[in-house]
């Protein structure tokens, strides 16, 4: 079975050690995902797997056979140019160095998708419901799981309420 | 991490049949494959059984059969446990981040290992955890994060799940399955105490799998239910400590309370004097304060954790409070 990345068929490696991460970064050389504490504790390396926002350093490269993985690469506009999250994180400064933005992309990514479900979170007030309106309470315990060590959070946040505006529009 | 094989099965009988000496049983991976690469484990196989059946279905007896390889994410939000069990919701989503839950699943999550950063110094540090008989370095080091309750001066690392202190006040069932039959064990009963084998952190036995958790029909106090955890940083760590509780009222008395506290054991810890203490009793604080210290009494603080006792008295209090407020 093979691994569809950006959808593009490739194989599973032969050592079944390899992570996701390494698969990505020293295989296919797609060196967008990065690999900040390769332990599950930063999320620089968050892609899509079926849609869903996880951890490809904790994820073995086998563990994703049969499956689409989407990597910062594969992210796209409408139009085939640059996504309405990435243009709002340009627009709001929601970097600096720029090393946790391809996971703060993807995880966002994700996240939209969680809400559009009407998931909660632990900041929900009402679990039953879900979230009726999202604060930004509700975005940063969302995107907890990426750091940022430039300390850009105010701008990430800012971008991800745009795009939230915006693809609700 | 020393070299591994992969093996992956949809099936349960074969996933048993599978595992043999040296094999693991992969959910997620999400501690496991940390632990892998640390060396703090070791495996010569790891068979994934994250693609076995994943269902969230009602009992027969109006419970809830939650099978072991259901994602933690898909589990906080089945609209059954949101309504019916809050207390899960609230606890799952207060555990790890969103890519995690994501991809860890109910078994792994339960079975998974102390994050005492002792236990994962493989070059720097003993721990009996690891290497029985080597000692423990967290007894007289860094121990804020460490247990109060049911240590033992062989280990004293805590339990890190949220989802289980959720699960021991809900009185949840553990069903296994292995080479010597089915059997069920209460999640309470699960995790064992360190004593002299800190080694050994389960009932489980080699080769035996954890088929699901069956929760009972909601009682009273869960219906009335919330998982409060304190912690260094508001999103995104472990609990210092954290509680669990239920209450339900009738004619201004407590007719039922639950209380499970996480962060200050081996295993999550039922409040049980409490919950004795508090029935019949008006819902006030200072109730809720004697019923606490009644099982706070056992507690042996080390010298870098004593704030826990306060912690938990003042959060238990706080989660009954508004609980009592609630109900009424």
């Amino acid at each position: 079975m093979s691994i569809r990345v950006n959808d593009r068929e490739v194989s599973p490696p032969d050592d079944a050690r390899v992570s996701l991460l390494d698969l990505l970064r020293e295989h296919l050389h797609l060196t967008g995902t990065k690999k900040g504490c390769d332990q599950g504790a930063c999320g620089a390396c968050t892609v899509l797997l079926d849609g869903s926002r996880v951890l490809s350093c904790l994820t073995l490269a086998a563990q994703a056979e049969g499956s689409d993985v989407r990597t910062i690469e594969g992210v796209t506009g409408k139009d085939g140019g640059l996504h309405v999250l990435q243009r709002a994180f340009i627009e709001h400064d929601g970097l600096q160095c720029g090393y946790c933005t391809p996971g703060q992309i993807c995880s966002a990514i994700g996240m939209a998708e969680e809400l559009r479900r009407g998931d909660p979170s632990y900041v929900t007030f009402d679990l039953a419901a879900g979230p009726e309106i999202v604060t930004r309470a509700e975005i940063r315990e969302r995107m907890s799981g990426n750091l940022c060590r430039c300390g850009a959070h105010n701008g990430i946040v800012e971008a991800i309420e745009d795009m939230l505006a915006e693809t609700a529009a | 991490m020393t070299p591994l094989r992969y093996a992956r099965t949809a099936d349960r009988a074969d996933a048993l049949a599978r595992v043999g000496s040296g094999a693991r049983f992969l959910g997620g991976g999400t501690n496991l494959v940390d632990l892998l690469r640390q060396n703090v484990e070791r495996a010569s196989e790891v068979v994934d059984i994250s693609r076995l059946e994943g269902a969230i279905r009602e009992s027969d007896g109006g419970g809830l059969l939650i099978d072991a390889s259901v994602r933690n994410a898909v589990l906080a939000a089945h609209p059954l446990v949101r309504r019916r069990y809050p207390v899960l919701s609230r606890a799952l989503l207060a555990g790890a981040s969103a890519q995690i839950r994501n991809m860890a699943t109910v078994g792994g999550n339960i079975l998974q290992r102390t994050r005492c950063m002792y236990f994962y110094d493989v070059d720097g540090a003993r721990c009996n955890k690891r290497q029985p008989g080597a000692g423990c370095d967290a007894v007289g080091g860094f121990n804020r994060y460490h247990a109060i309750l049911g240590a033992s001066d062989q280990c004293v690392a805590t339990h890190p799940s949220d989802m289980c202190v959720a699960l021991a006040m809900l009185d949840a069932v553990v069903h296994l399955s292995g080479p010597g039959g089915d059997r069920s064990v209460p999640l309470v009963d699960f995790h064992v105490l360190p004593s002299a084998t800190p080694q050994v952190e389960t009932v489980l036995k080699p080769g035996e799998l954890i088929i699901g958790v069956e929760l009972p029909p909601p009682a009273p106090a869960v219906t009335h239910s919330e998982y409060r955890k304190v912690r260094d940083r508001s999103s995104y760590a472990f609990a210092l400590i954290s509680v669990a509780g239920g209450l339900a009222l009738a004619g201004g008395r407590v007719i039922e309370a639950r209380i499970a506290l996480g962060g200050v054991a081996a295993r999550p810890w039922r409040a049980r004097r409490a919950e004795t203490a508090l029935v019949g009793a008006v819902p006030t604080r200072d109730a809720f304060l004697a019923a606490i210290r009644e099982d706070l009494v056992d507690a042996q603080p080390l010298a870098g954790n004593g704030f826990k006792i306060a912690l938990v008295e003042r959060t238990v209090v706080a989660v009954l409070t508004d609980l009592a407020g609630a109900s009424q």
